[in-house]
């Protein structure tokens, strides 16, 4: 790692087409600042993302990247991981990704507690496909597909990484440039799965839950005087549901990522050039 | 009487069917008796009938006959189910002081031996199966030590005192029969200086997955595809690997893809209905040119299927399944050795093409065990190419005008170059998207058709390049051709034995290759019948094999859920060749 990356060398040549104003243009700044500031560059990063608007981030960062199918993003990272825990490894995706067909994967993913960030931008609908309920869609918030409302409460995705076991909690805000910032560095730096939900507003096809509602609603829990190691305090703030929260929320401190609990340390692309030395006691294991 | 003996246990599931077969044929195998074993089991834990077949010889065997010499039946149904290969030298041991009269025809002899109250007298009724094997061994002449090193095998980490216990356990079943039979039934199970090991085909897969240097595996557990999993847990660690056992198979194989990304050698073992979840993925895979190996262990199908029972029902569907069109290579080993060394050749293709390659096996590979002389498996043979790796000396070659890595570039043989994440200049872009040669989306027609063509072209060169050939039995002047895939090699290779008995001479081709594969044009073209056998209904390589020639051939379809035997197949061949005989 070289000290001198700035987070612009995270950024690729490609311009992104996210609509004008969209809440993923902050996301993603807020990531490659918080991977420079992490001491981390380009050569040693690996992004993975799925479909979607979320899914092009891998596009516009300058990385190792892949991007991948729908749902499938923590899976993926999880391998790139287990194969090579020298990488640093940021999945990101989107509510629908993460909390509807990949709602699977995030909880198995968050109690294997991989060391990787994921980081899902969650704009309360589905931006790509033209504004159908998400997973995180209030009740009764009119779509295309919904028009009186989904008329079920919307997934709470804290609340669920808490019940899988998660090592690590955090909510941020997108346009809150320095914080989110902040908020990601200290995911990264997190030994294990660091979750963070960050409220990414879709400027065309969510007029509820826009800037201006989260500006106006958003307590910071470091203005609270919260202590993100106390889990009964963390977890009244996730089950209460009545406010809605920036900041890390839970942290366990005694976190020990998967690869240290099961011993996978080694490069595993490192491979001797014919059947490793050792290999013929595995036929005499037959006799 | 006849070297080649045929030995079966059966009774319910749960009553320790396996580990007792598993045993016996451990004891021929360090006997240095060739061993081939078969399993008929039903898709519960406890309950139903399940057997476990032994077929001895000191020749080679690779199939099971219709016959059965020596039957330990621990319930009236294994008699039952086994009625029409006993004969007037079987021998059926069974435990009369159980609440049941054994019935079985006169021609065959009984053998009742109190199994549980002599297991008791050894230590434990959970011996009784023990007991069985010390009287099979009576029966067969087979000296009893045999059986010790097995039993320490078996049971040596529970301690010495029930090695010993279930060493009398076998002794007492001796004497009883010694002390209260003179039997007419004859065996004698000879015993050679040769060593052999004794392995399964998933076993096989997962010890060529560790020789090829494949270190990441991710599965979820499917009969029959799970040995390979469980036999990596553990034994990949002590070469720097891992096993995960993932939630489900969408995220085994996008697990796996993750790990073939960063660089290691990366594997994923399911049956039928796994492989349905995974094509989803298989097409990221290949589009984003990700060298993986995918195992798909065929059981019979569609939908659930028959979880337990043979078919070679997939071919269609690896080689054509997911949406697009996606080059991909298809192999499928004939033999349990070879699943050993078709899964080195796969990860060889996977790196060397950049491509996903299934590797196409079946149940009556994956659970029956063979002997092989240890060399079969030379691991000093084994060669690892890892294809165009590019490192941070050689990365600048693939930079264009602007330092960016042409991870997809654009290349003659359609194979890019490849650079594991770390590599310093390397970072780039993959994706399920159509992609520019750096790998950035793109909707350029031309760069579409070039990279489709690009894709393509390294099956070309794979065609060229590698040796697609099948392998070759019986009378290579025969005017008969007969040609199968997977496991029916075996009890072809015994049917040709049988069928040159009776005066009919077939040459025999088994192709591992199903994609690319072997042009056979011209051995078709010599031949005045063909026939090509596999374990389906509707004759999915039959078809293949008329496409690429254009002609019309014989086809000896199974798809009852039971593989091939070598009388059986014998038989068909001699009728179908007596059907076209009179069709002309």
């Amino acid at each position: 790692m070289s000290s001198d990356v700035k987070f612009t060398d995270f950024k690729s040549d490609k311009q992104p087409t996210w609509c004008p104003g969209c809440g993923d243009f902050g996301t993603m700044n807020g990531m490659m600042k918080a991977l420079a500031n992490t001491g981390n560059d380009p050569d040693n990063t690996f992004v993975v993302a799925g479909i979607g608007c979320s899914g092009k981030i891998g596009t516009y960062m300058h990385s190792y990247a892949l991007h991948g199918v729908h749902g499938r993003a923590l899976p993926v990272g999880t391998g790139v991981k287990f194969a090579n825990p020298d990488l640093e490894v940021m999945v990101a995706g989107g509510d629908g990704d993460g909390y509807s067909i990949g709602a699977g994967h995030f909880v198995h993913a968050v109690r294997r507690n991989p060391d990787i960030t994921y980081v899902v931008m969650d704009n309360r609908i589905y931006g790509l496909t033209k504004g159908q309920a998400s997973p995180t869609s209030r009740q009764d918030f009119e779509t295309s597909t919904t028009p009186e409302g989904p008329k079920q409460p919307p997934v709470n995705p804290l609340a669920l990484a808490l019940a899988s076991g998660a090592t690590f909690i955090a909510q941020s805000f997108s346009s809150d440039a320095l914080r989110h910032a902040e908020i990601i560095e200290q995911a990264i730096e997190h030994d294990g799965f660091g979750f963070v939900n960050v409220f990414s507003p879709c400027v065309t096809f969510n007029d509820v839950d826009t800037y201006d509602y989260f500006r106006d609603s958003l307590v910071d829990l470091q203005e609270e005087d919260h202590d993100p190691t106390d889990y009964q305090s963390a977890k009244e703030k996730i089950l209460e549901g009545d406010k809605e929260y920036m900041g890390v929320i839970w942290q366990d401190e005694e976190s020990v990522p998967y690869h240290e609990t099961h011993g996978v340390t080694e490069n595993m692309a490192d491979i001797p050039d014919g059947a490793a030395d050792g290999t013929m006691d595995l036929v005499r294991e037959f006799y | 009487m006849a070297e080649d003996l045929n030995w079966a246990i059966g009774g319910e599931a749960g009553d320790g069917i396996d580990s007792t077969g598993k045993i016996f044929a451990q004891a021929l195998s360090r006997a240095g008796r060739h061993v081939f074993t078969s399993k008929d089991f039903a898709s519960r834990i406890r309950g139903g009938y399940t057997a476990y077949k032994i077929r001895t010889s000191t020749e080679q065997v690779q199939s099971v006959v219709d016959r059965l010499d020596i039957l330990v039946a621990l319930t009236q149904r294994t008699i039952d189910e086994n009625l029409d290969e006993l004969h007037d030298q079987s021998a059926v041991i069974y435990d009369g002081e159980r609440s049941w009269e054994a019935e079985y025809p006169d021609h065959i002899t009984g053998v009742d031996v109190p199994l549980k109250s002599l297991a008791e007298e050894a230590g434990g009724a959970i011996m009784r199966n023990i007991v069985a094997l010390g009287a099979a061994c009576e029966i067969t002449n087979f000296s009893i030590e045999n059986l010790d090193e097995a039993l320490e095998k078996r049971f040596g980490s529970k301690g010495e005192k029930i090695v010993e216990n279930n060493k009398k356990a076998a002794r007492l079943g001796q004497e009883y029969v010694a002390e209260n039979y003179d039997l007419d039934v004859d065996y004698d199970l000879d015993e050679t200086d040769n060593d052999y090991v004794l392995l399964n085909g998933d076993e096989a897969i997962g010890m060529g997955a560790i020789a090829a240097g494949c270190r990441f595996y991710a599965g979820y557990p499917i009969t029959p595809a799970t040995d390979v999993m469980e036999y990596l847990t553990g034994r990949i660690d002590e070469f720097g690997g891992h096993v995960v056992q993932a939630e489900d198979e969408l995220s085994a194989i996008n697990m796996a893809l993750g790990a073939a990304r960063a660089g290691a050698r990366s594997m994923t073992a399911t049956s039928g209905p796994g492989i349905d979840l995974m094509t989803e993925t298989f097409g990221l895979v290949a589009t984003s040119e990700t060298p993986l190996v995918i195992v798909d262990v065929m059981r019979s199908g569609p939908s659930t299927g028959m979880p337990t029972k043979q078919e070679q029902g997939d071919l269609n569907m690896t080689l054509y399944g997911g949406h697009g069109e996606i080059p991909r290579f298809v192999v499928a080993p004939t033999s349990i050795d070879e699943c050993f060394w078709k899964t080195v050749e796969a990860f060889n293709y996977a790196e060397k093409y950049q491509t996903p390659v299934y590797l196409v096996a079946d149940l009556a590979l994956a659970v029956t065990e063979q002997t092989f002389p240890p060399e079969t498996f030379d691991m000093d043979e084994v060669e690892v190419d890892r294809g165009k790796v590019v490192d941070d000396d050689t990365v600048g070659e693939w930079l264009d005008e602007e330092g960016r890595f042409r991870a997809h570039a654009n290349t003659e043989d359609g194979v890019s170059p490849r650079a594991f994440p770390g590599t310093i200049d390397g970072a780039h872009m993959s994706t399920g998207l159509e992609h520019d040669e750096l790998g950035r989306r793109t909707e350029d027609t031309n760069v579409r058709i070039e990279q489709v063509d690009k894709r393509n072209r390294k099956v070309e060169t794979a065609r060229e390049q590698e040796d697609w050939d099948y392998r070759e039995f019986g009378d290579p002047d025969a005017d008969s051709l007969v040609i199968s895939w997977g496991s029916n090699e075996g009890a072809m290779r015994e049917a040709i034995d049988l069928l040159e008995e009776r005066g009919v001479d077939v040459r025999f081709l088994s192709v591992p290759y199903i994609f690319p594969r072997p042009d056979l044009t011209d051995d078709i073209e010599a031949a005045e019948d063909v026939i090509v056998v596999e374990c389906n209904a509707t004759g999915q390589f039959a078809d293949l094999i008329e496409h690429d020639v254009l002609q019309r051939v014989q086809r000896i379809n199974k798809y009852d859920g039971v593989r091939f035997k070598a009388d059986e197949l014998a038989d068909d061949i001699e009728a179908t060749l007596a059907t076209e005989a009179n069709a002309q």
